[in-house]
């Protein structure tokens, strides 16, 4: 056995968080996709991750599929319920107020986290890791092999989404909504439709984030509210709407919170990340990167 | 207090207004007489509204002072700027669109006749005479202005030109000595602009001074004493309406621009 | 709908006063006072929202923590030191209203979203120091202990009592808020819903009305932790959770956030809701409680104080 040095335990924490960090940081791209084309904050972003993670341990553990399959199967279940959750919370509101779209989108979290309570009741469950639970040590640090598919999937996802954004002719549509929704339905662009692309791909993300990240933390109806607070943490830090900003965000208040956790106290663990949103949003709302003078332009 | 003498009532020295890198005032200069009718007229961006938000304090500015009444303003809170009597009005028409006409005007009175939390709440005597007080107040303007018998309607339900005129009567309840109108006349047709420009006159008679933003130049030159011209920022010329008529920079502006 | 005249809180008082003797009478509900003991307290909280949310227009999903803050106060202070539980319930006003003023005046810069995930943010926060501080709270367990009321050797120790003591409470913060309403505060906090920069143009210090309505609203709160305190004679955390503040949100969306009659409504229809007609469903009750946020969003924007209104507007057009 080799003795844990405190620099090894620090690095420790800072791997662990920066692995946590990972899936806020998705959480909060989640966020930034449908704020960048709707300007709505929906409360139920952190229920899909927890779906996603639900419905591959019922996929990949209960039913048997392997993983390969388990995993798109898991994004198209989970899109379609974000596409729901457009179709039967969001569009059908009248007068829509800031106010009443949050009441919607919190309507929506409490009724998803009351129907995977319903489904699979309020144990955590437990899926294998998909390469193996053998942690490599580096540097003092034991790392799971799972940590690197977490950060892997981040990255991908992230590439994907600039790209898509900036390149695609759908993406670039989508854009253009958020910015000016009269121009664009002027220029022909379905508002409606991009929305709820929106909403899907938003809720795709959330199912991979959850999907990856059960193997390490386990997966439970009511973990959702939490997830969904620490991500928008994310998105604010880093400046909301930006893609690169969620990644840092998420990557700093993860490493914030395992820190804070290890060094200063476990019970608080929780409560690191959401001081820090406060305080992002109390001094400087417009993020560590953000500008000021555009922060005020915002509608909301 | 009320001399009608030569006094200055307002002070615009040397106001630079920068967003970023953009330079929306520049060192314009000029002062308002008491008890004038002041227009500041200039092409689109001249920066008339930003002059305006400048001196009610919803911006501050980035140098340079503006005095109401010889006391420098610009460090006061936009609240604070309207308790020591500059009311205004806003371009894009600014009413609280769910409370009734009378109740926009009884807003206006706000400045002069506060209302304590506490005592509303305990319902003691003298809250509930001034809100009677405040009520009588506001139909006189009402009358005044035209609009009693709409005192109960929504004010977003009223056609825009007698929103607008209804934005005048809210920022009379204060009892400004100061009143900014940003375009009045702004997309009303040629009655309505007729019914405004007489209200602004009428507003002036009973000894309020008036600073006017407007792009209309028959009111303009119907009812100004005086005019000062923007253009990009800076102030270009200055002086009655006969004189800004025939000047030259004021033309080269205009025709420069998109007029 | 924003007058409200003394006939309909007469007979709403009237109600009140005899309520308990009519739940005596039909067999069946006579615990029926019991519920309206908490019916009460919730309504304390709501009112205060009403204010905060419908008339000023800004959002909190973290009220649960003041009314935390006023329960745990008047627990900690009764329960472990033996002070008077009405100097304790002022204690717990004191400390929530300077929490909300500490709290409130960066919050209240924030608008919208920002506004609704900071105050979450901030309910969460508080709900972790109930569980973490277990020396002073005794922790998740919670605390047992708290003595009832009683004043001048007279005390609520049956559930009539306390039931005429909380809807004394509600009666007060009703006309003193109904007394706001139509005041100049009140038309001031309107104004602010409506366009904070005319509001600031014509005077009104929109930054100290909102903070002031903030912690008015926590006031109320803290009260009726204190109440909840004093007549359970026990708290533990979970009462005070993001659920509660999500609850309370239900209260005011369902009774109309615009009107104070909804903000009690509302609080009523939820408290027997959770207490009584929901034992059904046990734990689903989120269910239930999400698909009425829905509906009620969608079809009643403003809530069951608002349908004469609606059916007024329907029947005007035919």
């Amino acid at each position: 056995m080799e003795t844990i040095t405190p620099a090894g335990q620090l690095f420790q924490y800072l791997i662990t968080g920066i692995t946590v960090g990972s899936i806020y940081a998705m959480v909060a791209v989640g966020f930034n996709i449908i704020y960048n084309v709707t300007e709505i904050i929906n409360f139920a972003q952190g229920e899909f991750v927890m779906l996603g993670g639900l419905v591959m341990v019922s996929l990949h553990v209960g039913m048997g599929l392997p993983l390969i399959a388990a995993f798109p199967a898991t994004m198209i279940i989970v899109t379609l319920v974000g596409m729901l959750l457009d179709r039967l919370a969001i569009s059908p509101i009248r007068r829509p107020t800031v106010l009443s779209l949050i009441i919607a989108t919190i309507a929506a979290s409490i009724l998803l986290k009351g129907t995977a309570m319903f489904i699979w009741g309020k144990d955590p469950y437990d899926l294998p890791a998909f390469s193996g639970r053998n942690p490599i040590t580096f540097l003092g640090a034991v790392i799971q092999p799972q940590y690197f598919w977490v950060i892997g999937f981040l990255i991908i996802t992230v590439i994907v989404l600039t790209l898509f954004f900036e390149k695609t002719i759908l993406g670039k549509a989508m854009s253009a909504c958020a910015d000016n929704p009269d121009a664009a339905s002027l220029v022909g662009i379905n508002v409606k439709q991009m929305i709820l692309l929106s909403f899907a791909l938003s809720a795709a993300i959330g199912a991979v984030a959850g999907i990856v990240v059960t193997p390490i933390s386990l997966m439970e109806y009511d973990r959702g509210a939490m997830l969904a607070v620490k991500g928008f943490g994310a998105a604010v830090l880093g400046g909301l709407g930006s893609f690169p900003g969620a990644v840092i965000g998420g990557l700093i208040l993860g490493a914030i919170e395992s820190l804070g956790a290890g060094l200063i106290s476990s019970g608080y663990k929780d409560a690191f990340a959401l001081i820090v949103l406060m305080f992002v949003l109390f001094y400087k709302p417009s993020g560590i990167f953000g500008d000021i003078e555009v922060s005020k332009i915002k509608r909301f | 207090m009320n001399d009608t003498s030569n006094e200055n009532i307002l002070e615009v020295d040397k106001v630079v207004m920068a967003f970023g890198g953009l330079m929306a005032l520049f060192k314009p200069d000029f002062s308002v007489q008491r008890g004038i009718i002041k227009a500041i007229i200039g092409p689109n961006g001249a920066g008339k509204t930003t002059l305006f938000n400048v001196i009610t304090g919803f911006f501050s500015p980035t140098e340079g002072t503006v005095r109401f009444k010889g006391q420098p303003i610009s460090s006061l809170k936009t609240h604070e700027i309207a308790d020591r009597g500059i009311s205004r009005t806003f371009q894009t028409i600014e009413l609280f669109g769910n409370m009734s006409v009378l109740e926009n005007v009884m807003l206006g009175c706000h400045t002069r006749v506060r209302a304590s939390f506490m005592a509303a709440g305990f319902c003691l005597p003298g809250a509930r005479r001034k809100e009677k007080e405040i009520q009588e107040r506001a139909m006189k303007i009402l009358r005044f202005i035209g609009l009693a018998d709409k005192c109960n309607d929504p004010a977003d339900s009223l056609p825009l030109g007698e929103q607008k005129i209804l934005e005048i009567g809210r920022a009379l309840a204060s009892e400004p000595e100061l009143v900014c109108l940003d375009e009045p006349a702004a997309g009303l047709n040629e009655t309505e602009t007729h019914v405004a420009s007489s209200l602004i006159k009428a507003i002036n008679a009973k000894g309020v001074t008036v600073l006017l933003v407007e792009h209309d130049m028959k009111v303009v030159m119907n009812v100004s004493d005086e005019i000062v011209v923007l253009n990009y920022g800076q102030k270009i010329a200055e002086g009655p309406p006969k004189e800004i008529r025939n000047n030259p920079k004021v033309i080269e502006a205009y025709l420069g621009g998109d007029t | 709908m924003l007058r409200i005249g003394k006939l309909p809180i007469s007979t709403f008082a009237f109600l009140i006063i005899i309520f308990p003797w009519v739940a005596h009478q039909i067999p069946g509900i006579e615990h029926y006072t019991d519920v309206m003991v908490f019916a009460g307290i919730y309504s304390l909280i709501t009112i205060g929202l009403s204010l905060l949310m419908g008339y000023a227009g800004q959002i909190s999903v973290g009220h649960a923590a003041f009314y935390g803050i006023g329960a745990y106060v008047s627990g900690i202070l009764t329960a472990r030191y033996g002070l008077n539980p009405w100097i304790c319930m002022l204690a717990g006003i004191s400390v929530a209203g300077a929490v909300a003023l500490i709290v409130g005046a960066p919050c209240l810069k924030l608008k919208g979203h920002y506004l609704a995930m900071a105050t979450l943010a901030f309910g969460i926060i508080i709900f972790i120091v109930f569980n973490e501080e277990a020396e002073w709270t005794g922790g998740p367990d919670g605390m047992s202990g708290i003595p009832g009321l009683s004043i001048f050797g007279f005390d609520f120790d049956s559930v009539e009592k306390y039931f005429y003591l909380v809807w004394g409470f509600v009666f007060a913060a009703f006309v003193f808020s109904v007394n706001i309403i139509q005041s100049g505060a009140g038309r001031a906090l309107r104004a602010i819903h409506s366009s904070e920069t005319a509001a600031n143009a014509m005077g009104v210090n929109v930054s100290g009305y909102k903070v002031l309505v903030f912690v008015y609203s926590a006031v109320l709160a803290s009260l009726a932790g204190s109440l909840y305190a004093h007549y359970l004679n026990f708290i533990n955390p979970a009462t005070f959770d993001l659920f509660f503040s999500i609850k309370l949100l239900i209260m005011i969306a369902l009774g109309g956030m615009h009107n104070l009659w909804g903000a009690v409504i509302g609080a009523g229809i939820i408290t027997f809701l959770n207490y009584e007609w929901l034992h059904y469903f046990e734990e689903f009750e989120v269910i239930v409680y999400g698909a009425i946020l829905l509906v009620v969003v969608i079809f009643f924007p403003d809530g069951l104080a608002g349908i004469p209104d609606m059916l007024k507007k329907r029947l005007g057009k035919h």
